[in-house]
């Protein structure tokens, strides 16, 4: 009998609420939240504390389910989006394979400024790590000499060919004239761990998956990619500072599949809006060397995706496609 | 040791906590109904019930998380062995004897040895893992792709021996698995492979629930319809309380294949990227291979049942280890558990146990506890697991049909991949008829990634010489005692005729 | 179709499917060797597992000319008749059910599935039909939307729109 008295009223309240309801876009079912890369990664971990924090603070009517699609550097989570095209209740996490896997993989047939822009949530950066074994490399000086004098026989470790972070170990080849042997892994996580037992040499982490180990004195950082030094790493020097011309940061926005309604994406970046203001998502950006100062939407972030996707074309064309694949 | 025992005594002390007992015994419930329908693990469970977990403290809601996970664990033997449906790819060897066993009507038998055998890995696990986790996460760090490949070789060299007696069908099963299951992004190169009809939906993979639940969902289903000519019914089990103390005092005929796969599932899952599947599989072969009688396994061979099950429990907790101790998912079930970490402001790492102590000990404590509840509850609704043998079979085949469906969709959420279901179900059928094994390939998709994976890698770092396998200790070890696996068959095969034959001279 | 018969078209079958893995792989661009100093290409583990596959499918060929394997002497009939009937209606319950998941939703087919094997194959009574009709969406539906929330397929938007509604509704009372 209660059940039924809640029922009717839950109608009633219903009834109420669906006039005010109309006025607004709202998701109507689950929003699917795709994540292009694997499990325990940086994207995966910003995913899925937004997620939690949409839930926790009851942003969304509907709940937001991340979706793990790693699938050829993310190539199987673009495919997907860009098949999704019209459809409001998908939006995907992104890193920098949003542009360089098009690119790499020219026969995917995806160009990622076709993708409806929602938010910039922040720029990750890039540190050079070594294991702290090795007491003969301290600086950027010496990890080269180490490296030359290995020559191939130096392991760097990464998330997989034509992932950002063999981009950046490509622009590093071409800059310091070395060559490496590039071993892909099935994740950030993964790729930590393989350094910290001393399985590869080096690797291009982001701060957080690398921070636990930093703090525990397993790995330690030789230089950022940077031009400022950041909040987390005040003794490490820039790319900047050593002379070295190479800046490479890392973005991290949400995007929805092309031709999505505009009043969804108002409502979307109404929803990641809060979650960037909010302090559970500035602390976590502050104790991972994200940078989030404001929040790039709409316009301006398809602008942003335009220059980074040349950017990136002319980058790959320098160092050469097969340099990063290694095929 | 004395600091590990107070901290232990306080971590169980917090598991006491009417609150935290509650939370056990309701994730544990929840676990084992998720776990036993085929295709749902504990990664749907984990993942839906992250939310309602805000309501209670961080140390609450991973002590709840623990505990559905164990629940899922424990359950996916169930539809293993009622319904001969692996629901997950660690159960898969639980179907060759649990499935024999239910339908010779001892599925009560079975489901007993599933519940004591798990409990028995787990508790090993635990105690293993409350002594000697920091060492242990020390020696998973040796485990490079070079250890992996290793690894997967043993894994393959236990299940020889899995097929049936044409060994031609065998190795075509074998390999069709292994092939299938480089359909899709290689992970080294980034190129797409085998993309039949440049359909995209290939691109995702074929995934190994899509092959598991089309061959012993949709081709098993139709045999088994078939052999029985629509009697699918399967004895009928009368528990009573003699028959549950009969039940429990079989405990000594499967207790050696229960330690053996409790030791080996513990230490497999503790190494990242191994995990409890590897771990059921090596537990079933070695417990076949070192048996008096193992002709017996795959006809319902008690043992058969015991051995992967004490495994892949031993292994999901061992499997908490890297991610504890580390920050590394083993499974993603814990990769899902380390999301839920993060948001409550843990960081997962070596510091872990060190800064946040109250936290790790509290989990821990939970584990010991939520063995003991799963067990409990478990060996209680084996009465109700039973009841679905004795539907008649017009009501039975649809609910597995739809179960079957439902599940292949909840894994990948495509219609595309119960196409795929239907159409190897049916290919399965027809194989089966012919007398091609079709278990090698279900396990060839689930080892196939990993083992191609780790081979590259490997030779990549070694810039292709292969003699890196040879030249480091811990995979050295692994590639001769799988070499001797293989040829174990063999030589007492051989030992036997001459014994044999010496007193006939 | 005899036993033996239907042995030598799945091992034909087999054959022809394994060279064309090997086509797809050989002609899809892919690296089927050894690259020097890298170990072996993107596409040589399937490359040669394929070719094993077809030369095993060979020898099963060649055993069954020389008899070798018990159903190459087996000239029984493939699908016994009596059990044809049994095995198609399942096989082909589930193209249905598949179909109807498409068009009109996991439920209303579901309930039709449902309806088909209980009342028309099992002649059951209307009690036990109308509690299975009912049962399973509705149990579906608590488990897989509420429970897990999947979003498991409505249909054509006509059909999806009542679905919405039922969400909405339950959306109201407990979110």
């Amino acid at each position: 009998m209660t059940i039924l008295k809640s029922m009717l009223t839950g109608a009633a309240a219903l009834a109420l609420t669906a006039p005010a309801a109309m006025a607004e876009w709202q998701p109507r079912k689950p929003v699917e939240f795709i994540i292009m890369a694997g499990t325990g990664g940086g994207a995966d971990q910003i995913a899925r504390l937004l997620q939690g924090l949409i839930q926790k603070k009851d942003l969304s009517p509907r709940p937001f389910i991340p979706i793990n699609k790693p699938g050829g550097s993310g190539a199987e989570a673009l495919r997907y989006l860009q098949d999704k095209a019209g459809d409001d209740h998908v939006v995907m996490m992104t890193l920098n394979s949003f542009y360089t896997t098009p690119i790499i993989q020219d026969e995917l047939g995806v160009d990622p400024t076709e993708f409806t822009p929602i938010a910039l949530m922040a720029m990750d950066t890039f540190l050079l790590w070594v294991n702290t074994d090795r007491d003969d490399i301290n600086d950027l000086d010496s990890y080269v000499a180490a490296v030359k004098e290995a020559g191939l026989n130096w392991k760097v470790g990464g998330t997989g060919s034509g992932q950002e972070d063999s981009v950046l170990t490509a622009m590093m080849e071409a800059e310091f004239g070395y060559d490496v042997t590039y071993i892909p892994f099935s994740g950030g996580g993964t790729v930590a761990k393989n350094l910290v037992g001393n399985q590869i040499d080096s690797t291009v982490n982001n701060p957080a998956e690398q921070m636990e180990f930093y703090r525990a004195g397993n790995s330690k950082p030789l230089v950022q990619f940077t031009g400022e030094r950041q909040a987390a790493f005040p003794d490490v020097p820039t790319t900047k500072e050593l002379g070295i011309d190479i800046e490479y940061y890392m973005q991290r926005s949400v995007n929805g599949p092309p031709n999505m309604d505009p009043e969804a994406v108002a409502w979307y970046t109404d929803l990641f809006q809060t979650l960037f203001d909010s302090e559970e998502w500035q602390s976590y950006c502050k104790s991972d060397g994200l940078t989030c100062d404001n929040m790039m939407t709409g316009e301006e972030l398809a602008g942003f995706h335009t220059k980074q996707f040349a950017a990136h074309k002319e980058l790959i064309a320098k160092v050469g496609a097969a340099a990063i694949t290694g095929e | 040791m004395e600091t590990v025992i107070t901290a232990l005594g306080s971590g169980l002390l917090e598991a006491f906590q009417p609150l935290n007992l509650f939370m056990i015994f309701a994730g544990c419930l929840a676990g084992l109904f998720v776990g036993c329908m085929p295709g749902l693990g504990s990664v749907n469970g984990v993942a839906i019930l992250l939310p309602v977990t805000f309501l209670v403290p961080p140390t609450t809601a991973i002590i709840f998380l623990a505990a559905l996970y164990y629940g899922a664990m424990y359950g996916g033997a169930i539809s293993s062995i009622t319904l001969g449906i692996p629901g997950a790819s660690t159960a898969v060897a639980t179907v060759f004897d649990g499935r024999p066993m239910a339908q010779q009507g001892k599925a009560d038998k079975a489901l007993m040895a599933a519940a004591i055998a798990s409990f028995i890995g787990g508790s090993v696990s635990i105690v293993l893992f409350t002594l000697f986790a920091p060492p242990l996460a020390a020696f998973a760090l040796k485990f490079g792709p070079q250890e992996e490949f290793a690894l997967m070789l043993l894994a393959f060299a236990t299940f020889i021996g899995l097929g049936g007696d044409d060994i031609p069908k065998t190795i075509f099963s074998i390999l069709l698995g292994l092939v299938l299951a480089a359909v899709g992004f290689d992970i080294i190169s980034g190129r797409p492979r085998l993309i039949f009809f440049d359909m995209v939906e290939f691109q995702r993979g074929i995934g190994f629930l899509v092959l598991a639940i089309g061959v012993y969902g949709v081709g098993e289903m139709l045999w088994t319809l078939e052999t029985t000519k629509g009697t699918v019914q399967m004895h009928k089990v009368n528990i009573g309380w003699q028959r549950m103390k009969e039940n429990f005092k079989d405990v000594k005929i499967y207790i050696n294949s229960t330690w053996l796969g409790s030791f080996l599932g513990f230490f497999v899952g503790t190494l990242p990227a191994a995990g409890a599947t590897p771990a059921a599989l090596m537990s079933y072969g070695l417990s076949k291979t070192f048996s008096k009688d193992p002709d017996s396994y795959g006809k319902g061979n008690i043992s058969g049942v015991a051995a992967p099950e004490a495994a892949n429990n031993a292994a999901s907790t061992g499997s908490m280890l890297p991610m504890i101790t580390l920050g590394i998912p083993g499974s993603p079930t814990t990769a899902i558990l380390l999301g839920g970490m993060i948001i409550w402001g843990l960081r997962p790492g070596p510091l872990l146990f060190t800064e946040s102590p109250d936290f790790v000990w509290g989990l821990i404590g939970s584990m010991y506890v939520a063995n003991f509840v799963t067990v409990i509850l478990n060996i209680a609704l084996i009465p109700v697991f039973i009841r679905v043998l004795a539907m008649p079979f017009t009501m039975l085949t649809p609910v597995i049909f739809t179960l079957c469906v439902l599940g292949v969709f909840a894994t990948t959420d495509r219609m595309f991949d119960n196409w795929l279901m239907l159409i190897i179900g049916v290919m399965a059928y027809f194989l089966r008829k012919l007398n091609y094994p079709v278990a090698p390939a279900v396990l060839a998709i689930v080892l196939g990634p990993l083992a191609e994976r780790s081979l590259r890698q490997s030779l990549i770092s070694s810039q292709g010489d292969a003699m890196t396998f040879f030249e480091r200790p811990i995979s050295l070890v692994c590639i001769l005692i799988a070499l001797l696996l293989v040829s174990y068959p063999l030589i007492a095969k051989m030992l036997k005729k001459r014994n044999a034959q010496q007193p006939a001279q | 179709m005899t036993v033996r018969t239907a042995e030598l078209i799945m091992a034909i079958a087999l054959l022809l499917a394994s060279l064309g893995l090997m086509a797809n792989i050989y002609f899809g661009d892919l690296n089927i060797g050894w690259v020097p100093g890298r170990g072996p290409g993107a596409g040589m583990w399937p490359f040669w597992l394929s070719l094993g596959m077809a030369l095993s499918s060979v020898a099963t060929l060649f055993r069954w000319v020389t008899g070798a394997t018990p159903e190459s002497r087996n000239t029984e009939p493939f699908v016994a008749p009596e059990t044809i009937f049994l095995v198609s209606v399942s096989a082909i319950s589930i193209l249905v059910l598949l179909l109807m998941m498409t068009f009109i939703g996991t439920y209303f087919a579901l309930m039709i599935f449902m309806f088909f094997f209980v009342r028309v194959l099992g002649k059951h009574g209307w009690v036990a039909t109308m509690g299975m009709v009912i049962g399973t969406p509705v149990f579906v539906y608590l488990l897989f939307e509420v429970a897990l929330t999947k979003y498991l397929p409505k249909g054509l938007p006509v059909f999806e729109e009542m679905f919405l509604a039922v969400d909405n509704l339950r959306y109201a009372l407990f979110y």
